[in-house]
Formats: C-alpha cells, structure tokens, sequence
C-alpha cells in the first residue's frame, strides 16, 4: 500500500491475530491420563484416555506435539460443509458466508500440527485455500465501491481477512469523511488532528492520509 | 455435538460464558487498548487481580519443579504463565507507548489524564519535563523571545497548537455485543442513526462508538 507512515503495517500482527484464535476451544481425544489443569485462563481437564474433551487451541496442540491427544476436527471442517460455503461465496458477489471468525488461524493451525486427525485432508485442505482466495477477491473488489459514509457494516468476515483490509480501508474511509465535512472544519482539523510530528519537516500535503 | 450445526453461535455462547474469565477481561482490553487511537481507562482491579494471579502460578510452578511434578505438566502450566503475562506486558506497553505518543497533551486533558494510573501519571509527567527541559536546552532557548514556548508555537498563538492530539475521527472496527443504536452525526448534522446487531461488524468512525467501548457494549478488533 503506496505513501504508508505507520510503522506498523497492519494494527495486529499476524502472529497476535493467531494469538488471539488460540483461546477458541477445539474437541480433543487424550490417550493418557491425566488430571485436571487449573490454569489462570480457566479449569480444563480430566483427561481420560478416550473420552473427548474441549480444550483452548493452544493447549490441544501443545498435548498433540508431544503426542498426548488426536483432534476432533470441529464440525464446519466436513467436505461436504465446506463445498457448500464455497459454492455459496462463488455465488454472492457481495456477502459472505458464515464462518467462525477465527477459521484461518485454526484451519492453518490443524493443517501443520494435526493433519492426520483429519478426513480427506487434502481435499479439506484445498478447499479452504479455494474459500479464501474467493472470499480476499471479493474483499478486494468491494473495497472499491466505497460511498462516503461514516459506518460501513461488514458481516461474517473473519479476523485474518479483517486485519489485512484494516489499513487500506481505514485510510480510505478517512478521505471520504475528511472530503465530505463542511468546508469550515477542514482547516482545524488538519491543524489539531494532525498525529504525532516526525522531526523532520515534512512538507505538508494537504491530500496526504493521516 | 453442538458445535456442528451452529458455527457463530457456539463461539459467541462460549465468549459469554469466559467473559467473567480475567484472562478474557485482559484480552479484551488489550485488543480495545490497541485498536483506540486514544488512551483508555486504566483497568486498575483487573491488572492487580491478574498479577496476583501469575504470583501465584509462578510459585506453584517453583513447588512442582522441586518436588519433581510431571514435566509435562509444568510445561503446560509454564505456557499458560507466558500467555498471560504476554497479555499483561503488552498491555501495558501498548499505554506506554500512547502516553509517549501524546505526552503534552495526555497532561493537559483533565479526561486524559483521568484515565492513567498513578504510576503512568508519574512517569509522564517525568517524561514531559524531560523533554521540554531537552527542548529549550537545546533549541528554544536560541529562537527569538516569541517562539521559545514548548506547547505554542509563538506567543501570538491563541491554543497550545504544538501539542499533537491523539485523531479521533479515525476508523476501526468493532463488534457489537448487544443491540446497540448510535448517533452518526453530531452536532445537529441530519440525525442519522446505525443500529448494531449482536456479533456485527463494522467499519465505523472512533468517535462514534467510544462511549459505546467505555460502557462495555462493544469490542473493537
């Protein structure tokens, strides 16, 4: 993206954004005992061998590197769940299909650590990447059909795709709402708005997104 | 298993059911805290109940380790400890570096400063000294009598127009967690209302939904 000031790319790194996908709880199947954790983030366990048990996503793949568990792949992982999804955003130029919001972060997470628990799992696996693609696509050519308002509603994107559009949009929708203020503001705002000053003199562009 | 037939709803389910979770709380404000283009309230409670909470994880961990627990166990507990203490740190790292951002003015806005615990008060006033003292040592001090304010640009400015203001008008997204009606414009500019659906998404402008934020019915991402 041309002209970006922020040092930071994006608001979360993607990393964070995984960090924050690790705490959605995912069905997992221990093969040893073990007994209840108490952890700061919440009480998790018995672990019987066999019986399935609900964990945060950080812990199950923790047991399933040491080889402790096998996964449960959650229920919107199916093929015939995630044919359908792709069928439906192939379909719909403008909305999106549900999806649990965090499905990139645990999708990826299940593909690198427990592709063996899963059914078909390079037919589960290229379907996902098919969804995405059709979904970033469909991001991308909305983004262009922006009107200038103050609150654009996007529903059923998920936290990955959001944190990619998030400086691109910002800045756009920026613009739109400087551009369209009564002319009066437009010269306190660039003045008091203004973010904090590099020391070196920049010359200053009127047009310029803060 | 309920999670099949439901793919929002049971997330959602289990976001109200953790929300009493501190780890949850703490999540949430970090997000928030990094999402805002201002300083928010300080979680004064909710940051001492966590230390308190990772002191005594910490302890427990030493115990297991001597008394030779299963490691396996200890790792666990051991990552569980750097999660939290990562939310924690970059919590606070996150006001840190807002608090530098806008020193000046986080000092002189009564709101502000409202918003800081008492050890960020300090160490911004410190800060600010600082670097005013750094300001006229080395270069105020040498310009002509009317422009050797830090906060104005000469003496013939009216508002300390030296002091960057965190941008208000920026957009971010949030979702809301109730049914939610806001007010789209101010100031008497045709009344236009959004109204929020639980578990919407929108871009939207910060300004908009602060109050919103501060009240706890929305989160923003």
């Amino acid at each position: 993206m041309a002209g970006q000031t922020d040092p930071h790319i994006s608001l979360f790194s993607p990393q964070e954004v995984e960090f924050m996908a690790e705490d959605e709880l995912v069905e997992i199947v221990p093969n040893m005992n073990m007994e209840q954790l108490n952890f700061i983030s919440g009480d998790f366990g018995l672990f019987i061998p066999q019986i399935p048990t609900k964990v945060p996503l950080w812990l199950a793949v923790a047991l399933k590197r040491r080889g402790k568990c096998s996964f449960r792949p959650p229920g919107w992982m199916s093929v015939d769940n995630l044919t359908q999804i792709l069928e439906a955003e192939r379909e719909s130029q403008s909305t999106f299909q549900a999806l649990p919001f965090s499905y990139v972060e645990i999708a990826r997470l299940l593909f690198d650590h427990a592709h063996d628990d899963i059914p078909d799992k390079y037919m589960v696996r290229s379907l996902v990447e098919d969804i995405r693609d059709v979904r970033l696509h469909k991001l991308e050519t909305n983004l262009g059909s922006f009107q200038g308002t103050s609150a654009v509603k996007i529903s059923n994107v998920s936290a990955m795709e959001v944190n990619i559009v998030r400086p691109f949009v910002r800045r756009a929708l920026e613009a739109f709402y400087k551009h369209d203020k009564p002319e009066a503001d437009v010269g306190r705002d660039t003045r008091s708005s203004r973010q904090q000053r590099e020391a070196n003199n920049e010359p200053r562009r009127p047009l310029r997104q803060r | 298993m309920a999670s099949s037939s439901e793919v929002g709803g049971s997330s959602a389910d289990y976001e109200t059911m953790m929300s009493t979770s501190d780890v949850e709380l703490l999540k949430r404000a970090w997000r928030n805290e990094k999402a805002a283009p201002e300083i928010l309230q300080y979680e004064g409670a909710l940051v001492e109940r966590a230390k308190e909470q990772i002191e005594l994880v910490e302890e427990t961990i030493e115990d297991y380790v001597e008394n030779g627990k299963d490691p396996l166990l200890v790792s666990l507990y051991q990552m569980d400890l750097d999660r939290t203490q990562f939310l924690l740190r970059s919590y606070l790292r996150v006001r840190l570096l807002k608090i530098e951002k806008f020193m000046f003015h986080n000092l002189k806005s009564e709101e502000a400063e409202r918003r800081l615990s008492e050890q960020e008060r300090v160490f911004a006033t410190k800060c600010a000294d600082d670097l005013a003292k750094h300001f006229e040592e080395t270069v105020l001090l040498k310009l002509p009598e009317n422009y050797q304010s830090v906060l104005k640009q000469s003496q013939i400015s009216e508002v300390d127009d030296m002091v960057p203001q965190p941008h208000l008008d920026t957009f971010v997204v949030c979702r809301s967690n109730n049914f939610v009606s806001l007010n789209l414009y101010e100031e008497g500019e045709s009344p236009e209302t959004v109204e929020m659906e639980r578990g919407d998404l929108y871009f939207i402008r910060y300004k908009i939904v602060k109050g919103a934020i501060e009240s706890g019915q929305i989160d923003l991402i």
